[in-house]
């Protein structure tokens, strides 16, 4: 086996995905530690120029499977090509990001190589040559410590908006290798008929470095164009807890919580949002919390990090309007 | 079509947790256990393939004696049959353990489909779904919202990032939801009487030929060290009074001190 850390690369209309750069943040100061190289495995289609890219955020290696077929993901191709190199080169430890494809691939290459597996990282130490993951369970009532075990391959699943990604360095300059694509195209047994982008969410919510949510205290589906000008004015996503999901208002693409997302933004603002268990099992990783509700007794205010205890139809303008005179001032 | 579902018994999400003395686990006595959430969602779906095409659905868990509420409750809500895979080796195991577990009972079994919760609300690993697909050799949609069947196929739609992916997928399948997808039912009460008269068949490793070394916890390559409380939030600042004064101080905050503006 080899000291190095593998980070699969994930991409988003032809560029890394931002957990791309958090994986390759990580990967670099594991990788000094166990004295390896960080290798970053890139499957798509036009992607070869993405490389340097890649070197600049912290890879020494780049190997690239670029081919039409890898465009789309797709289980069976993907694994057809990670699988052989990943068993040949033997990495260390390969993290790979919680995202939907991400999750939907992981698990199933432990299954293939029997190497084990841990999702839903949220810190990953070395101890030696131990690997130990921590992360979140029960609704984010316990955080598990887990280490892996026996010989072969390790997968960590990192969980997005942890770990802050290097700051580029262009002069780094990673060595770059082809990988082979031999794919029977018969033997992909999914075929993806269309992706529909969902038109709001140009910032996925897991992705967001700020997000605005809304509750039951919204009133109506109306009233969420509130949110949606203060998530402007700030730059950030809107989400929402579960009832405004269950009432019909928004999809459920919104929903954060224990049935919903987890996020881990930098700041958190809840709009109208009571702070019940299952909604707090998907935020309460959030570095800075704002709640904003009419009830003092509100349980979101026993983790905010700022309340404010008033009417958010009369709160949310004003904020909005503080945040675009901060934001037109700053620029000017 | 014959569908079977994998379900696990797990604690209720809305019970407080305790941590063992020790920290090597979770209190069990007095915590109250249900059908995971997403598998609810994971029966419904297949009772309601069944009402529009024939077949059975069978319901199959590995776990301890206890386990077998999860399956009787899926019986109650109209399950034909019940499989419980039950063994003192499989303490211990881990994903991976049980993934190769239920594909053994599922596989002696025979199925058109498996549709299995996207993740189980206590571990929430959400790798037992993909990990049985590829021990039974199947293909897989994962995280599904919407499920149609004809012609041996299967269409998918899943939410990913900023978009939802509408993918087809070849039959028999591997299928892991979301809640979205439907709208459990609730157990009826010839269903609950029937659920009591219905024999589950409980199986051991050596039942479904596999050794120790292939899913017991000896297979295992993670363990749970342990468990600790999250950490705890600093109390955090109040703000009350006028509007446009709470607005103020909590931009000042934000900026000064948080720095996220």
């Amino acid at each position: 086996m080899s000291r190095d850390v593998w980070v699969l690369a994930e991409y988003a209309d032809g560029r890394p995905r931002k957990i791309t750069y958090e994986l390759l943040g990580k990967a670099r100061s594991l990788a000094e530690e166990l004295g390896g190289q960080v290798v970053a495995l890139a499957l798509g289609s036009g992607i070869q120029k993405t490389s340097q890219d890649l070197g600049a955020h912290g890879a020494d290696v780049v190997r690239v499977a670029d081919d039409p077929l890898l465009g789309q993901y797709t289980t069976d191709a993907y694994l057809a090509v990670i699988e052989p190199i990943v068993a040949t080169e033997q990495p260390f430890l390969l993290l790979v990001g919680s995202t939907a494809s991400g999750r939907d691939l992981a698990p199933r290459l432990a299954a293939r190589m029997d190497a084990g597996i841990v999702t839903d990282c949220a810190a990953i130490d070395l101890d030696r040559d131990q690997v130990e993951v921590t992360r979140p369970v029960m609704t984010r009532k316990a955080l598990a410590r887990v280490a892996f075990r026996g010989e072969g391959l390790r997968i960590a699943v990192v969980l997005p908006n942890i770990f802050p990604p290097a700051a580029p360095d262009p002069s780094r300059l990673p060595e770059v290798l082809p990988v082979s694509v031999t794919v029977d195209p018969a033997t992909v047994r999914t075929q993806v008929l269309e992706v529909k982008a969902i038109a709001r969410e140009t910032l996925p919510l897991t992705e967001a470095d700020i997000i605005v949510s809304g509750g039951r205290g919204l009133r109506g589906p109306e009233n969420f164009s509130i949110l949606e000008e203060l998530a402007q004015a700030l730059g950030a996503a809107v989400g929402s807890s579960r009832p405004p999901v269950d009432s019909g208002w928004v999809p459920h693409d919104y929903e954060i919580g224990q049935t919903g997302k987890t996020v881990n933004p930098q700041l958190y603002i809840a709009c109208g949002i009571s702070g019940a268990p299952q909604h707090l099992a998907g935020m309460s990783g959030s570095r800075w919390i704002v709640a904003i509700n009419k009830d003092p007794q509100a349980p979101i205010f026993s983790i905010a990090s700022y309340g404010v205890v008033g009417d958010l139809f009369q709160v949310l303008p004003l904020l909005t309007e503080e945040v675009r005179k901060l934001r037109g001032s700053s620029r000017g | 079509m014959n569908v079977v579902v994998c379900v696990k018994y797990v604690p209720d999400t809305e019970a407080p947790i305790r941590i063992r003395a020790d920290g090597r686990g979770i209190e069990e006595s007095g915590l109250p256990f249900k059908l995971n959430y997403y598998d609810e969602h994971a029966v419904e779906e297949a009772l309601r393939i069944k009402e529009r095409t024939g077949g059975t659905v069978t319901v199959v868990t590995v776990g301890p004696s206890t386990a077998a509420q999860a399956l009787r409750q899926g019986v109650a809500m109209g399950a034909d049959a019940a499989i419980h895979v039950e063994d003192p080796a499989l303490d211990g195991a881990d994903h991976l353990g049980v993934a190769r577990a239920l594909a053994a009972a599922i596989a002696a079994q025979g199925c058109d489909l498996v549709i299995c919760g996207k993740l189980s609300t206590d571990d929430n690993a959400s790798v037992v779904g993909p990990a049985l697909a590829e021990f039974l050799g199947f293909p897989q949609a994962t995280a599904v919202t919407k499920l149609e069947l004809s012609d041996g196929k299967a269409t998918a739609h899943r939410e990913v990032e900023g978009a939802v992916e509408i993918l087809q997928v070849v039959l028999p399948a591997v299928i892991t939801v979301e809640r979205s997808i439907n709208e459990p039912r609730y157990p009826s009460l010839p269903g609950i009487m029937r659920a009591k008269r219905t024999a589950i068949a409980v199986k051991t490793l050596g039942d479904l030929g596999l050794t120790l070394e292939e899913a017991g916890g000896v297979a295992a390559r993670t363990e749970v060290l342990g468990y600790a409380p999250p950490p705890r939030r600093q109390a955090g600042r109040i703000l009350e009074g006028e509007p446009v004064e709470m607005v103020k101080e909590l931009v000042r905050l934000l900026r000064e001190e948080a720095k996220v503006l």
